[in-house]
């Protein structure tokens, strides 16, 4: 066959989110691609400098339905370094706690994704009802299964209870074992090994290179991890080491993914069993003093950073996020050339995009056929003269 | 046999309805065992039936600047091939429409559907269903060689190019699955192949190219052809049967002759159905495999084994009969 250009998205069954690649393919090796993302701006980053540090956090956790516990902490926790405030340790490893869990839900589900990605429909139906499990936990631990509501500026809003910590320690024996089996799945089950190694390879230059994140960095041997190399939470009083591996390839990030289900098992159980006494939260000033803060976490896709700026007002200035799916991108489009078509959905997936966190505005010229982004000054122009015309003053 | 009792075998049992209907339940049955496999619940008796009565009543789309006559009629010729091929297979004896030679008929009746889903892939217009439809003729290439191969490691090893004959000479001797292993497994990988069933799902993988050749498939269409996968699953399943496990014959003679029917159609059913979950298991404990890794295990491994198999069957008969 020709040379032919393959769309894939904004609607595909591959993804679940729009995103649109215009692949070139000559028969059934990619050429090269075109990456189109921004489908889905929602106009969280300027909603949040209307509302004040209490009904911010709600917002916030709404930019992703997989890691809002992630964007609410990187927020609190920077508002929290602005404004000087000590949180309780009692708070810090119930945070620990929810996020480790988030991240053990994100990671299931991913594994399951993945190997709906290749037709591997048992790991898929599999992992995803072991993660109900999971999110059982969260349910009991926060009150609720997505959007958990558990953080606020000073410290948690719920406190955990003898009977829920149990009913959680309980839970763990079996997930392990769970864990246990997928990971041996994954090293061990031949279509999976046949469909992911050598596949989608990423050097560990290339990922410095191209700004790499999370397991996708770390599977190709970068040992960058946030929450090592620039500790929050409890984590430097918990045992529990980074998973690196030095596949470069979809397999070594599965591998890095099960291997990090393995360390967020043993930090829940470590804080869970080791949980500080005390009061769950400080009494925060309502307005934060004049500052810039960078806030920097580690949510299950890799890093995630909130630029704050204060000003002396309950309400932050300013708000730019920079989710760890946007530092990605740049690497699959890199690690696509020369796969075959039929490993485009297995390679997007291996960097778990995020992609409604990522979208920034465009806009499509549909008679000329073209697209392009707007910055943030044509969109405010854009804007006011939009509800100016409207509003006809 | 007299025409009003053939043309009832043909139409109704265990012609035509016989056929739709079995191929409904054997499709439950897949759904089923699938859904248990995975932890899931799995769709209620009546699903598959109500899945195509639902498309029947569905609007048939047409993509812009196809041909909608070749289009609608494309599914149709599959379908037809695919039931007249059923009625050379052994179900309650031997077939009455046997003939010396019909086997080479229903296995180029059976490789029709794939040609079709072809021509329906290259016909939409769709860069998905082209893509879907040079994937299926490739896959058509690598694995009809060897199933080839292996079903006339029975017919020759029988000395007669006819199913029923062959399910005769079985009866009186040993199933070929016995004599035959190697060659009785690559018929089931081919027919898992044929299907386009995990792991070679690949004309239709859902998560690269859509829906494959199917994409533009609506309506009546789709009901159609997925009435002909279904159908090509109870006559590939049954063929395999009747060549490898005995068919529906017993190795002595049972009376009264209503009773001896009645004792094959069992048989039937249960080597039928047996083949089935050997199927949908290696469907549920598998990922999808690549076009190109398909085609150097398809002519590495299976095409070798395949000819080693023939060449065994070749030189062990002319051993025998001098």
């Amino acid at each position: 066959m020709a040379e032919v250009v393959v769309p894939i998205g904004p609607q595909h069954p591959a993804l679940k989110e729009p995103v649109n690649f215009k692949v070139v393919a000559d028969g059934e090796v990619i050429v090269r691609l075109e990456l189109d993302v921004s489908y889905n701006h929602r106009g969280i980053e300027k909603a949040a400098e209307a509302r004040d540090f209490v009904r911010v956090v709600p917002l916030l956790e709404r930019v992703c339905g997989i890691c809002s516990h992630s964007h609410t902490t990187v927020f609190v926790k920077g508002i929290e370094e602005a404004m000087k405030v000590d949180v309780p340790p009692r708070a810090q490893a119930i945070r620990t706690i929810v996020a480790e869990l988030e991240r053990m839900h994100s990671h299931l589900l991913w594994l399951g994704v993945a190997a709906h990605e290749i037709g591997f429909n048992t790991l898929f139906m599999w992992t995803w009802r072991d993660r109900e499990a999971v999110q059982d936990m969260l349910e009991e631990i926060t009150g609720n299964r997505v959007n958990y509501g558990i953080n606020e500026v000073g410290g948690v809003r719920r406190d955990l209870k003898p009977a829920v910590i149990n009913a959680a320690l309980a839970r763990l024996p079996l997930l392990e074992q769970r864990i246990a089996t997928y990971a041996d799945m994954a090293s061990r089950e031949r279509t999976m090994l046949m469909r992911f190694q050598g596949v989608g390879k990423l050097t560990k230059q290339q990922a410095l290179d191209l700004g790499a994140v999370g397991p996708t960095a770390r599977a190709s041997g970068v040992d960058y991890d946030v929450r090592n190399d620039d500790p929050y939470l409890s984590y430097p009083d918990v045992p529990w080491k980074v998973v690196t591996d030095d596949h470069g390839d979809v397999f070594g990030r599965t591998l890095v993914r099960v291997g990090e289900l393995r360390e967020g098992l043993g930090i829940v159980r470590h804080c869970l069993e080791n949980l500080p006494g005390g009061p769950i939260t400080t009494k925060a000033p309502r307005a934060a003093p004049r500052a810039e803060v960078l806030s920097r976490y580690e949510a299950p896709r890799g890093e995630l950073v909130h630029f704050i700026r204060t000003n002396n007002t309950d309400k932050v200035e300013r708000l730019d996020i920079r989710t760890p799916t946007l530092a990605n991108w740049t690497s699959v489009a890199v690690s696509l050339v020369g796969q075959n078509l039929a490993d485009i959905p297995v390679i997007v997936a291996a960097i778990d995009p995020c992609l409604s966190c990522t979208s920034r505005i465009t806009v499509v010229d549909r008679e000329a056929r073209r697209t392009r982004t707007m910055d943030w000054e044509e969109l405010r122009a854009h804007g006011i003269r939009f509800y100016r015309e409207k509003e006809g003053s | 046999m007299d025409p009003a009792l053939l043309l009832l075998y043909m139409l109704v049992f265990p012609g035509f309805l016989f056929l739709l209907g079995y191929a409904f339940f054997l499709q439950f049955v897949d759904r089923k065992v699938s859904a248990r496999m995975q932890a899931r619940v799995g769709p209620p008796l009546l699903q598959p039936f109500a899945d195509f009565v639902k498309l029947l009543g569905k609007e048939v789309i047409t993509p812009r600047g196809v041909d909608g006559k070749t289009f609608g009629a494309a599914p149709l010729l599959a379908l037809a091939a695919v039931m007249t091929a059923f009625l050379y297979v052994p179900v309650i004896g031997g077939s009455p429409l046997a003939f010396e030679g019909d086997l080479i008929l229903v296995l180029y009746l059976l490789t029709l559907p794939t040609i079709v889903l072809f021509l329906v892939g290259w016909l939409s217009r769709n860069v998905f269903a082209a893509l879907g439809g040079v994937r299926a003729v490739t896959q058509l290439f690598i694995y009809e060689v060897p199933f080839y191969l292996v079903l006339l490691g029975p017919a020759l090893a029988a000395g007669s190019w006819s199913v029923s004959s062959i399910v005769e000479w079985e009866a009186s001797n040993l199933w070929f699955a016995a004599l035959q292993p190697l060659g009785f497994v690559i018929a089931l990988i081919g027919l898992q192949a044929k299907l386009e069933r995990t792991p070679f799902d690949i004309p239709e993988a859902e998560t690269e190219i859509v829906a494959g050749p199917w994409t533009e498939l609506t309506g009546r269409r789709l009901a159609l052809m997925r009435l002909t996968m279904d159908v090509s699953l109870v006559v590939g399943s049954a063929l395999i049967a009747a060549l490898f496990l005995g068919g529906p014959l017993l190795p002595w003679p049972v009376e009264p002759a209503w009773f001896g029917a009645a004792i094959g159609f069992l048989l039937f059913l249960a080597k039928t159905l047996g083949i089935l979950l050997v199927l949908s298991t290696i469907k549920m404990a598998m990922g999808r495999i690549r076009i190109d890794q398909l085609n150097a295990f398809g002519w590495k491994y299976l095409a070798s084994a395949a000819m080693i198999q023939v060449l065994a069957v070749l030189l062990l008969k002319g051993w025998s009969i001098p």
